[in-house]
């Protein structure tokens, strides 16, 4: 059965939210989105997840469509949102500009002069609240040393597993980061004082591979699994969720899931 | 809308309505631009009324958690004065935001919060800490007040006196703006009598009393390009072809000329008209 590299990674972030129980689920972008919903319409139905606007939908809402009005079964305005993610009843998956080897996540700026920086971004949107409040895994479509950087990131918007910021020498209680779906492996905060250890590697790519594309050292357990192909049945999920075949677009080239 | 602007002066804190591209009050930010108001400290959910005031040279400082239009997730204006180092900046989080309006609309100093612990926001900005007086003895951050000398909110439907209708779906935190503002001034799709307001019915789409209105203007189309479903949607066209201003000064000074140097009747013929916004397609999320 061939599968695409999409289709991998829909498949690797829906185990994001697999254990969450009944819980908010946030995918940004395309993939994560769709793991979300592959995870509601499988293992985990009691996720919630949003139309990407105001609405809770019951069935998730393909990428690039908009919600139907018998599909609406919540309402969640902005207010709402930030009294959910601040109880810790979500679970994000975020796709961040960079990311260090404490898990600190940035999309505000690139470079080192804050008052004029290289390149402006979004801001720190909800990303420093959404970090100590509740559960976040990441997403890189692209994993290189310029998203995985080596030191800190240029401006820390999300908490990571980084000591020396902590306020009053305390880990905040909500500070809980999960997995790292890239394209080239799934990564998890498992090595010593949460450090980033490889946890599967997709078909067809070796540790020195993610290793030689990150920079900061990664923990290499002794063994490490391949992440497991999408199923037949996931696969007809997935494109039931992605009507406009959104997730053959994401990635350059469409490549196939397996590199062997 | 001369009539709001010439209310404002040079230097004041102003907050603005609405989200990213929903709901702002783009009548009343276009006649800012074309003002000669300076050194404006603007506070918002950032998207193009942010980059039109950048553009504008309108903007001394910021206070705001993202400048982003959705679709769009790079404001090309909000980027451009952000990277030549000319906009003073107080960047937060968007809960931070949000706690520092209420802090303001309850005539609070402060309001304690856990956001922004561990993060580069305390590095650049003078945040102070709070410790919890009970026996957890937990250390917060105080996030300060975001005290407005005047808020510009975009609604759907307005009487004379300020009672207001939001008919969107998401409310945002206009009614936290409001109280967080010694003035307000609503720019409202229709202008309605008492009655047509219907609000023994409509109650849940009032977002705040009339005693915090100072004053109504009539806006039909006020909120584009950006939405104000569900009287009509974002438009992604216009949209663009702001986006295309930022290209270089002479595109922006051409988009300018066409559509802030007019007044609003001659913007919404430039766009197309009402019957014609109205009809645009709800985008997708």
């Amino acid at each position: 059965m061939t599968y695409s590299l999409a289709e991998l990674l829909i498949v690797a972030s829906a185990e994001a939210w697999r254990n969450d129980g009944e819980m908010m689920a946030t995918g940004i972008g395309p993939l994560p989105r769709l793991g979300s919903g592959l995870a509601k319409m499988t293992f985990n139905p009691g996720l919630m997840i949003t139309d990407g606007e105001s609405f809770y939908s019951t069935i998730p809402v393909s990428p690039g469509a908009r919600c139907e009005p018998d599909n609406v079964e919540g309402w969640s305005p902005y207010d709402r949102t930030f009294s959910t993610l601040w109880s810790g009843k979500r679970h994000s998956m975020v796709g961040p500009v960079q990311l260090d080897r404490f898990g600190q996540a940035n999309i505000s700026i690139i470079g080192d002069d804050y008052k004029k920086p290289k390149v402006a971004m979004l801001g720190a949107r909800g990303f420093p609240g959404n970090s100590i409040s509740h559960p976040n895994s990441f997403f890189f479509p692209s994993h290189n040393k310029r998203a995985f950087v080596s030191g800190e990131v240029d401006f820390v918007c999300m908490v990571g597993y980084n000591p020396a910021r902590y306020l009053g020498g305390k880990q905040p209680a909500g500070l809980d980061l999960r997995i790292i779906v890239s394209d080239l492996a799934v990564l998890d905060f498992g090595g010593p004082n949460h450090a980033i250890r490889v946890k599967s590697l997709h078909p067809g790519v070796t540790f020195d591979q993610v290793q030689d594309n990150t920079g900061f050292d990664l923990v290499k357990p002794d063994t490490i699994p391949t992440t497991p192909a999408p199923t037949e049945e996931q696969l007809k999920i997935i494109a039931q969720l992605d009507k406009y075949d959104v997730r053959k677009k994401v990635l350059k080239g469409d490549p196939p899931g397996d590199r062997r | 809308m001369d009539a709001v602007v010439s209310q404002l002066k040079d230097g004041m804190t102003i907050g603005i309505g609405g989200w990213a591209t929903r709901r702002k009050p783009m009548a009343l930010v276009r006649a800012i631009a074309r003002s000669n108001l300076k050194d404006l400290t603007i506070v918002a959910y950032g998207g193009p009324d942010v980059g039109l005031l950048a553009a504008s040279g309108k903007m001394k400082k910021l206070v705001f958690a993202f400048v982003s239009m959705d679709q769009i997730p790079i404001e090309p204006h909000f980027k451009n004065a952000r990277q030549a180092g000319t906009l003073d900046v107080f960047e937060l989080d968007e809960g931070m935001f949000h706690w520092g309006l209420r802090a303001a609309a309850m005539k609070m100093p402060f309001l304690p919060t856990r956001v922004g612990v561990g993060t580069d926001l305390l590095k650049h900005h003078d945040f102070k800490t709070v410790k919890s007086p009970y026996a957890d003895g937990e250390e917060f951050i105080a996030m300060p007040a975001i005290k407005l000398d005047v808020a510009l909110l975009h609604t759907h439907r307005s009487d004379q006196a300020g009672n207001t209708l939001t008919l969107s779906m998401d409310p945002f935190f206009d009614e936290l703006m409001a109280r967080a503002a010694d003035k307000v001034f609503v720019s409202t799709e229709k202008l309605v009598s008492t009655p047509e307001l219907e609000m023994s019915k409509n109650f849940r789409f009032n977002m705040f009393e009339r005693a915090v209105v100072t004053g109504v203007v009539e806006a039909p189309g006020g909120a584009h390009p950006t939405s104000a479903a569900p009287d009509y949607n974002l438009d992604m066209e216009h949209l663009k072809a702001y986006v295309a201003g930022a290209e270089s000064a002479e595109a922006w000074a051409a988009y300018k000329t066409q559509y802030i140097d007019v007044s609003p009747e001659a913007y919404l013929e430039a766009v197309g008209g009402l019957d014609k916004l109205r009809a645009i397609k709800a985008p997708a999320y």
